[in-house]
């Protein structure tokens, strides 16, 4: 396997408090790697460094061959348009747009024709076991629906890594377990990367591998031989 | 909770008498069930016969409790090798973890690095689990969901005792 997204040495403050101090962790292509932590110790930090959301103080960001940490803004907005996705806890979906249009706004911003873009999102429906929500708004879905509508669309435009915050942080149980389900199975199906937080061991349990975010550092333990 | 390795973890803090082990064994380790005088000495006797363990001198009198024990390279190789090794995960290990945390602070040795050791075995056990329970039969995922169950269990009891090394630590070193 080879390496496709890396965090070297990434450190990361918020005004005087730092949140990173000297994380690195590596991903290969199609794997699918949980960052684990307690609340506070950086592990969404590090996600966000990882995605280009934000820039590290210090350290280097490395996508595939590409340098993140030295891009400007417009690049960093490019790049997560065009090669990643996102699935997040809360709050995901546009009101004003039906589940449909959700799921195919990657595509639009994009460049994607509607005409392209909502038959493709509506194949998702199928997929994830949402037929006939096509035409609701957010406010007329289930928590469970909605972040499954969250997962479609982080996974449409058929990025090479989806990030993925805390996706099952606001479902009960079995729901949570549903979507994680529907996560990897989806992610392996296109060898889609996936880099989760979460602090549930449940639901990294869903990952190939993990590793622990404390006090702004990763702690990858030796892995098990299987 | 293996009485033989407690034993050796106790004894390579410091040489002791019998009745100092049983009484250290059994203000941390015992927790309502003594251990019985006769079960300490012949453990030390089996001990003393396998290598581990050697009685460094003998007061003058008579009886088991004049003798002093010192734990070998042996004994010491083998509770070495016992704090390191993650304990199978399998539900219901929380004696077992414990007993390897305490010492581990007693002998001033790194008990994060065993509970991440040991986190990192549960979470691959979880792992196989849920493979299980994605790819099996109904029945097959309600077994694997009872002992994903507990093994989370035993994880956030790793996170809880992970928080409270530092005052563990001073409880059990005073």
């Amino acid at each position: 396997m080879s390496v496709v997204i890396e965090a070297r040495d990434v450190e990361f403050s918020f005004g005087q408090t730092p949140a990173l101090r000297g994380a690195s962790v590596s991903v290969d292509a199609g794997e699918i790697l949980a960052i684990m932590g307690p609340s506070g110790s950086g592990k969404s930090t590090l996600l966000h460094c990882l995605a280009g959301i934000l820039v590290p103080d210090s350290g280097e960001i490395i996508f595939d061959g590409a340098r993140v940490h030295a891009m400007t803004e417009t690049q960093r907005s490019s790049l997560r348009r065009d090669r990643f996705g996102f699935v997040f806890q809360f709050g995901q979906l546009v009101p004003e747009l039906t589940a449909v249009e959700n799921v195919a706004l990657p595509l639009l911003l994009s460049g994607v024709h509607r005409k392209q873009a909502l038959p493709k999102a509506s194949a998702w429906f199928a997929r994830l076991g949402l037929d006939g929500l096509e035409q609701r708004r957010s406010g007329e879905l289930s928590g469970g629906q909605a972040q499954r509508v969250a997962l479609a669309r982080g996974l449409v435009a058929e990025p090479q890594v989806l990030f993925a915050d805390e996706p099952t942080g606001a479902l009960d149980s079995l729901t949570g377990e549903e979507v994680m389900d529907l996560l990897v199975g989806a992610a392996r199906e296109q060898g889609t990367t996936v880099i989760l937080v979460t602090h549930e061991a449940r639901i990294a349990a869903y990952a190939d591998r993990e590793v622990m975010v404390r006090d702004g550092r990763v702690n990858a333990p030796d892995r098990i031989a299987s | 909770m293996s009485v033989p390795l407690t034993l050796l973890g106790l004894l390579e803090r410091e040489p002791s008498h019998g009745y100092d082990l049983k009484r250290d064994y059994d203000a941390f380790f015992g927790r309502g069930k003594p251990l019985p005088f006769g079960q300490v000495y012949s453990t030390l006797s089996r001990l003393g016969r396998d290598g581990k363990v050697v009685i460094s001198d003998v007061a003058p009198g008579s009886g088991p409790d004049r003798k002093r024990y010192i734990i070998t390279d042996l004994g010491a190789t083998e509770v070495e090798q016992w704090l390191t090794q993650p304990v199978d995960p399998e539900p219901h290990l929380q004696t077992v973890l414990f007993a390897k945390v305490v010492l581990a602070l007693m002998l001033d040795r790194p008990a994060d690095e065993y509970l991440d050791t040991q986190r990192s075995a549960h979470l691959h056990r979880m792992r196989e689990l849920t493979e299980i329970k994605r790819d099996g039969s109904l029945v097959d995922a309600l077994l694997a969901d009872h002992g994903l169950y507990h093994l989370e269990a035993d994880l956030r009891w790793i996170e809880m005792t992970g928080a409270r090394l530092d005052a563990l630590r001073k409880a059990v070193r005073p």
